[in-house]
């Protein structure tokens, strides 16, 4: 996939993105069997979206859930010390108390793995929960880091200097010019 | 042993003449075309001038040696183009009394590098409650008397200072700053001190002084010499006063006529300065007086101090600048001047006003003294370039074009200085 | 690394910009853990000149916050060596590595000339009676939060007592004014500065004819010792023409808001207890300034990214 010079290549349509939202949701409750206190929290900014349609569906498949949800800005974990500029309106909203809760931690893209590990600092930062899962809806691969995804919606080999954009309407992986 | 400068342009209060000088011993023996001696400077495309006069030269020995001596002073002096200079009594002792003067003096000639004249204090330790010994010093030499960092507050005590002045001949030459006026002050007091939240020195605590001691001039007959003048206020007071015929006259410093207080903005303590810095109005009318005669002579007021006390907070810093090497570049590079007028800013007039004309200002003149400045008008240099001969660095031109070096120095007919190198 | 020295430095794009990183570090601290590593492994050193306990405090819970290390050098205390030069002093402690110094000093521009000679970020907690920028900061801040909006365009502000002598007025006049705030100055003229016509403020020295009609009122500390300079014929004089007094905050306008920058001199400036001041910030003052100087310490010693960091933002 990818290649330098190549063009952008769509690897997930529309369509495939919501089914594999559908499943992940899916896969969530069926893993997760007493649902009772459980928190979907996005990692800002891609993550965002995907949390809340995941909440959203997951609600609709057990109605007598209730699920909590929330966004995590992780800018000020991040282990290394370039920092990316704050990015305006990616902010943390964590208005419950996790601790005791499974909190699935949901990102678009899995890559390094550090993003992860600075949510996973960022998050006791708010209480200690019973368990963290994470969902991701690419895992690119390239890991740097132990870190790896609970629920995938799609695992697509890429180079590493490639780019991958995520939105509702799709995948595209992108060689770099 | 004869010496010729060659090839320069002499100047006289009158103008200015091609030709070569021929030196003999410390006099000038010949002047004219194609001349010859045993040693030769060359003086191509050089000006040549009589030995600049600085009537206002800190020199700090004794009691601060630390930021200049004598003989370090003298050296900046002479490579300055300067074989003359009024040195300032506020050292430690003050020069109050006959020992001290003659000790400054001793000092001078010992260095060899230019003339030092001592100045005498107005008052004992310049506390301005008694008078110093004016009859004393005078008759050792003193010619010039002031208690320069600060100004006589007393105007009873000023009246009587003058009142000696007249009888013994002598000049008052006075630091005007009414000091109840400017407590704590830092820079001058302007937009800027206000932006800055900074007490400031207001003009009028300099015109006030100026004013007062010109009155007193007018009832006593003294005669007054205003040191360091800095407002366009004063230098209008100063013309009034010389349109009424009055003894008084007056000195600017290079710096006063090159910087304007919007520098403090640094919070340089290089550019705090007594008087300060001011605007940029008054600076043009510095300028103004320089040139139609208001103002009579060029006075460094070189101030060294040690580079640790220029790097203390701005309100604690002492207040001076450098001058003696830096003064004919930087005059030279913002006031448009014929040489002739330069010759008589530089050297004519305040060896008039000090006293020392049979000796200096005579410039290159068959039978005067051999104390001359030979001056590249033309050449430009940066003041960072130059490796001052003072002990002290707090020099206020840094990135700023000079214009005019000196070449060689000749006090009573020895180079002091040569290429712009001190031969000692 | 960037200074934090005056707020004309630092310009109203940089001012928002502190503004809003100045919300999210409200929210850290309003975790049950609120700390985040963002510096961990830098120092910040305060050297304080002047005694300030308060304001030190936050300028170290604010790094602490943030994971920086702190030490603390206050003349109070021995550690600062009163015959040690300035500028021995910070090359001293920039030899022993050093991230940012915290300076607060009773001379005007001393922030500037310790620039000089380090490479750490210099972040000015008051120099003399010229800037305190995280104070004006924190102003305007509380300000604009309390009122819902991004910055201060049609507020009427005015800003009461010694100006004169004020690093806090200075340093409120330039924010305020950059956020678009239309600024008044209300003294007595031997509390003005000499010279305020090119200030883009107005002055008045009847603080009756214009308590009715502003949104802040920002009252300034008049301090004893201007009495004994002549400044003020006493202190008793002062308090009924510029002093808040349960008569002019009746006649405040409903909405208006008090602050004051502490500490307080009851009885002087402040003639009613600010308790019962409805429109009163001052607490909310001192809370947004940890979070305030949050902001100032990550902005400035954060690293500038360059390009192929921005890439990283995929990972």
């Amino acid at each position: 996939m990818g290649g330098s010079g190549q063009m952008p290549v769509q690897v997930m349509q529309r369509g495939d993105v919501s089914r594999a939202i559908q499943r992940i949701a899916h896969e969530i409750v069926e893993r997760n069997h007493d649902l009772g206190n459980v928190a979907i929290v996005g990692l800002q900014r891609g993550g965002v979206w995907i949390a809340e349609q995941l909440a959203a569906k997951i609600i609709a498949i057990d109605p007598t859930l209730s699920v909590s949800s929330g966004a995590l800005d992780v800018s000020m974990y991040r282990d290394d010390l370039r920092i990316r500029p704050v990015v305006d309106g990616a902010i943390t909203e964590i208005s419950f108390d996790v601790t005791d809760m499974l909190v699935v931690l949901v990102d678009d893209v899995l890559f390094t793995g550090r993003t992860v590990r600075a949510a996973l600092e960022g998050l006791n930062s708010f209480g200690r929960p019973r368990a963290v899962q994470l969902a991701v809806l690419v895992d690119r691969g390239h890991r740097e880091l132990p870190i790896r995804p609970d629920f995938v919606g799609k695992n697509i080999p890429t180079h590493a200097h490639d780019e991958v954009l995520v939105s509702e309407d799709g995948v595209i992986v992108k060689a770099p010019q | 042993m004869t010496i010729v400068i060659k090839g320069g342009s002499i100047v006289g209060a009158t103008g200015v003449t091609n030709a070569d000088v021929l030196i003999d011993g410390d006099r000038i023996v010949e002047v004219g075309q194609g001349l010859r001696g045993d040693e030769s400077l060359d003086a191509q495309g050089c000006h040549v001038f009589p030995g600049f006069v600085d009537l206002h030269t800190h020199l700090r020995e004794p009691g601060r040696e630390e930021a200049e001596t004598i003989e370090t002073g003298s050296r900046a002096a002479a490579l300055g183009g300067y074989t003359a200079v009024v040195a300032m009594p506020n050292t430690n002792p003050a020069q109050d009394s006959v020992a001290v003067v003659k000790f400054v003096r001793d000092q001078g000639v010992r260095a060899g590098l230019c003339d030092v004249f001592p100045s005498g204090c107005i008052t004992v330790a310049r506390e301005g409650k008694v008078l110093a010994p004016f009859a004393d010093l005078t008759a050792v030499g003193v010619r010039v008397f002031t208690d320069d960092g600060n100004g006589v507050q007393d105007p009873a005590l000023m009246r009587r200072a003058l009142e000696y002045a007249r009888t013994l001949g002598v000049t008052m030459a006075q630091h005007c700053e009414v000091q109840d006026l400017t407590r704590h002050a830092v820079m001058d007091e302007c937009a800027c001190s206000s932006d800055l939240g900074l007490p400031g020195w207001p003009a009028i605590a300099e015109e006030m002084m100026v004013s007062r001691d010109i009155e007193l001039c007018r009832l006593t007959g003294g005669r007054l010499h205003v040191l360091h003048v800095s407002t366009r206020g004063s230098v209008e007071l100063v013309r009034q006063a010389k349109r009424d015929g009055l003894p008084v006259t007056a000195e600017v410093t290079p710096h006063h006529l090159a910087l304007d207080h919007e520098l403090l903005r640094s919070f340089d303590p290089v550019y705090k300065v007594n008087p300060p810095l001011r605007s940029m109005e008054d600076v043009l009318a510095l300028r103004q007086g320089l040139v139609d005669g208001t103002i009579d002579a060029i006075a460094t007021d070189h101030a060294p101090h040690p580079p640790r006390d220029k790097e203390l907070p701005l309100d604690q810093a002492p207040p001076g600048m450098l001058g003696l090497e830096y003064a004919l570049g930087v005059v030279n590079s913002v006031v448009d001047v014929t040489p002739s007028r330069l010759a008589e800013v530089f050297s004519i007039n305040p060896a008039r006003i000090a006293q020392i004309g049979d000796r200096h200002g005579a410039g290159a003149v068959v039978g005067a003294p051999a104390n001359l400045s030979v001056v590249d008008l033309a050449a430009t240099w940066r003041a960072e370039d130059h490796r001052s001969a003072s002990l002290s660095r707090n020099v206020p031109y840094r990135g700023r074009s000079l214009r005019g070096k000196v070449r060689h120095t000749i006090l009573y007919g020895r180079a002091v200085v040569r290429d712009g190198e001190a031969m000692r | 690394m960037r200074h934090v020295r005056s707020i004309s430095e630092l310009g109203r794009d940089r001012i928002l910009g502190l503004l809003n990183l100045a919300d999210r570090m409200a929210e850290i601290n309003s975790r049950p853990v609120p700390k985040v590593p963002a510096l961990r492994g830098r120092t910040v050193v305060s050297l304080f000149y002047e005694d300030s306990t308060r304001t030190r405090l936050s300028f170290e819970t604010a790094a602490r916050r943030l994971s920086a290390d702190t030490m603390n050098f206050s003349v109070s205390s021995s550690s600062v060596n009163k015959g040690e030069s300035l500028r021995d002093t910070v090359e001293t402690i920039t030899d022993m590595g050093v991230d940012a110094f915290v300076v607060r000093h009773k001379s005007a521009g001393v922030p500037w000339q310790i620039a000089q000679w380090t490479t750490a970020a210099v972040i000015n907690a008051g120099d003399g009676a010229h800037q305190h920028p995280t104070q004006a900061l924190l102003d305007a801040y509380t300000i604009t939060r309390s009122r819902n909006s991004q910055d201060l365009a049609g507020l009427r502000v005015a800003i009461v007592g010694d100006i004169r002598h004020s690093r806090v007025a200075r340093s409120n006049v330039e924010a305020f004014t950059a956020l678009g705030a239309e600024v008044l100055l209300v003294a007595p003229p031997t509390l003005l500065p000499p010279v305020v016509s090119h200030w883009p403020v107005e002055v008045v020295h009847d603080f009756d004819s214009v308590v009715d009609s502003v949104d802040v009122l920002y009252m300034l500390r008049l301090q004893a010792e201007r009495m004994n300079q002549g400044l003020v014929p006493s202190l008793a004089e002062y308090s009924t023409h510029y002093g808040l007094t349960p008569r002019r905050v009746a006649r405040m306008s409903v909405d208006a808001q008090v602050m004051h920058p502490g500490p307080m001199n009851r009885g002087v400036e402040m003639v009613v207890d600010p308790a019962e001041i409805r429109g009163s910030l001052i607490h909310r003052q001192v809370t947004n300034g940890v979070a305030v100087r949050m902001a100032v310490l990550f902005d400035s010693l954060a690293v500038e990214p360059d390009h192929s960091a921005l890439r990283e933002e995929a990972r």
